[in-house]
């Protein structure tokens, strides 16, 4: 059978942002596909380079739309753990319960992406007026319905009324019922069965040799959640499962994050009867003691790294970020071989991806001389230049 | 057992109910309490320390001097993220967010303000 190449991105309708992905097609089956990244790269880390540590945390929580708690979240702990600040307890509380919200409210718009990705409309559209339930909660707690502002380095910025708490319950209980409905939609539906299930397969062996994180890894049975395994904050406290699947495909995953929203609802009940009373924040000096920290948190998508260095000034000497995106991202190429061309959106789809997040150095290296080195300005300018002279678009720059 | 149309019954059920969506703008938007929204600014608290210019994460404040302890506060509108954070910084209150939002313009010049 001949073979064909069919390209899928950078700009494409079954994804939400840019990214190249190359498909060799041997009739309907994907024979073999590569990813290329950099297509989103925003200079984040650079740009934290300049900024003082306070201004970082509004920067690298931008990072994510979806996710922005946990950037910022896991951007202060590093930083804390170089004051030396020890953060008081009713702040952990709280970071926690903010994470856990932001949590549901990724997971149902993954639920409802997913549903988009299989022509299942109905669950998309039900799924997203649902998650307006947690967001108009994260609008009252927070003030911002996304990119919430919650942190601050020592602690959180608000606090949370016993009203507030009430209110939170009455949505807990209203969401839960939502989301017992629709496991049992995924469940007993055709249209997800037929869809996904033996779609984008990942064992266990592969999973865990590719590197993947998250909702992906624990779909093929994997217990590896940073809530259990590297508690911050108060998840040691908390008493809650870490849910895994067995199908380890498109299915598993879905079965995976529905899962964990009931565990979700769960913790946040047992942190609203835990929080204890106390202070919001300690001070935490504008010029941090030099060294480095790292930091780990269990983001929607899965582990979200942040390594800082300092050098004793009010700006951090390095940052860096490894978003959860970048960990599956090997694990895609390997789900989509061997898979209907058709199902590629929903395998895409499926490691819930953040391209955006994930896009943090673009390393050049010379194809012909295998170099690598950094090039500076003037010569990427000079070799895009060429390369467009080559392809016969002289565009009439003077170099 | 899998079947097709497992959500048709909940369908037929919300055809029954009023529809989520409000018809903004016609139908006022509604924002919580602690809303983080334009800027509001108090020159008569200001004393002119220029924290809020340091704090900004994004360069959009500046504090101008217009007489002896007399300041005026201008925000650029197109690049303040509303973040809140001049506000928690100010030691004397003299900035609040308001719940102001509508800031939309087609001219990027107006969107530079005093307040």
């Amino acid at each position: 059978m001949s073979k064909m190449i069919v390209p899928l991105g950078p700009q494409h309708p079954a994804l939400e942002e840019p990214e190249s992905f190359t498909l060799m097609l041997e009739g309907e089956r994907v024979a073999a596909a590569t990813v290329a990244l950099g297509y989103n790269h925003r200079g984040m880390e650079k740009a934290a380079e300049s900024r003082t540590y306070v201004q970082n945390i509004y920067l690298l929580e931008r990072i994510c739309g979806i996710c922005s708690h946990s950037h910022s979240t896991c951007y202060v702990q590093t930083v804390e753990a170089l004051a030396g600040a020890e953060v008081p307890k009713r702040a952990q509380y709280i970071r926690a319960l903010i994470g856990e919200l932001e949590r549901i409210h990724s997971h149902l718009l993954w639920l409802g992406i997913a549903g988009h990705e299989i022509g299942f409309m109905t669950l998309f559209m039900y799924a997203w007026k649902d998650r307006e339930i947690v967001m108009d909660i994260l609008e009252m707690l927070t003030g911002n319905r996304i990119n919430y502002g919650m942190n601050m380095l020592g602690g959180v910025r608000r606090d949370i009324t016993p009203e507030q708490g009430q209110k939170v319950l009455e949505a807990l209980d209203a969401l839960e019922e939502r989301t017992e409905y629709y496991k049992n939609v995924i469940l007993q539906e055709q249209t997800v069965a037929i869809r996904t299930l033996g779609v984008g397969r990942l064992s266990r062996e592969d999973g865990l040799r590719l590197g993947a994180t998250g909702p992906v890894l624990r779909a093929a049975g994997v217990v590896k959640d940073i809530r259990k395994d590297d508690p911050t904050e108060v998840y040691n406290e908390l008493d809650f499962k870490v849910a895994t699947d067995e199908h380890a495909d498109v299915y598993g995953r879905t079965v995976v994050r529905v899962t964990e929203l009931m565990e979700s609802y769960h913790m946040i009940r047992q942190i609203l009867r835990q929080i204890p009373d106390g202070p919001l924040s300690v001070k935490v000096p504008n010029r941090i003691p030099a060294g480095e920290a790292a930091a780990r948190y269990e983001a929607p998508r899965g582990e979200d790294f942040h390594y800082t260095r300092s050098n004793g000034t009010d700006k951090p000497e390095r940052v860096k970020v490894r978003a959860p995106t970048l960990a599956n991202l090997a694990a895609i190429t390997h789900m989509i071989d061997g898979g209907f061309l058709a199902d590629v959106p929903i395998v895409i789809a499926a490691i819930d991806p953040c391209f955006s997040c994930t896009d943090r150095m673009v390393r050049v290296k010379d194809a012909s001389s295998g170099r690598d080195d950094v090039w500076n300005w003037d010569k990427l300018r000079q070799y895009s230049i060429e390369w467009h002279k080559k392809r016969g678009q002289d565009l009439g720059y003077r170099i | 057992m899998t079947s097709l149309g497992k959500m048709v019954p909940y369908l037929f059920k919300m055809m029954m109910k009023k529809t989520d969506t409000v018809l903004y703008p016609s139908v006022e938007a509604k924002v919580p309490d602690k809303f983080r929204g334009s800027l509001k600014f108090c020159p008569e608290k200001c004393v002119g320390c220029k924290l809020c210019e340091r704090v900004c994460p994004a360069d959009a404040i500046v504090i101008e001097k217009i007489a002896d302890k007399q300041y005026k506060a201008i925000v650029r509108m197109d690049k303040c993220i509303f973040c809140g954070q001049c506000v928690d910084t100010c030691n004397k209150d003299a900035l609040e967010n308001t719940a102001f939002f509508e800031l939309a313009s087609g001219d990027k010049a107006s969107l530079e303000v005093e307040i």
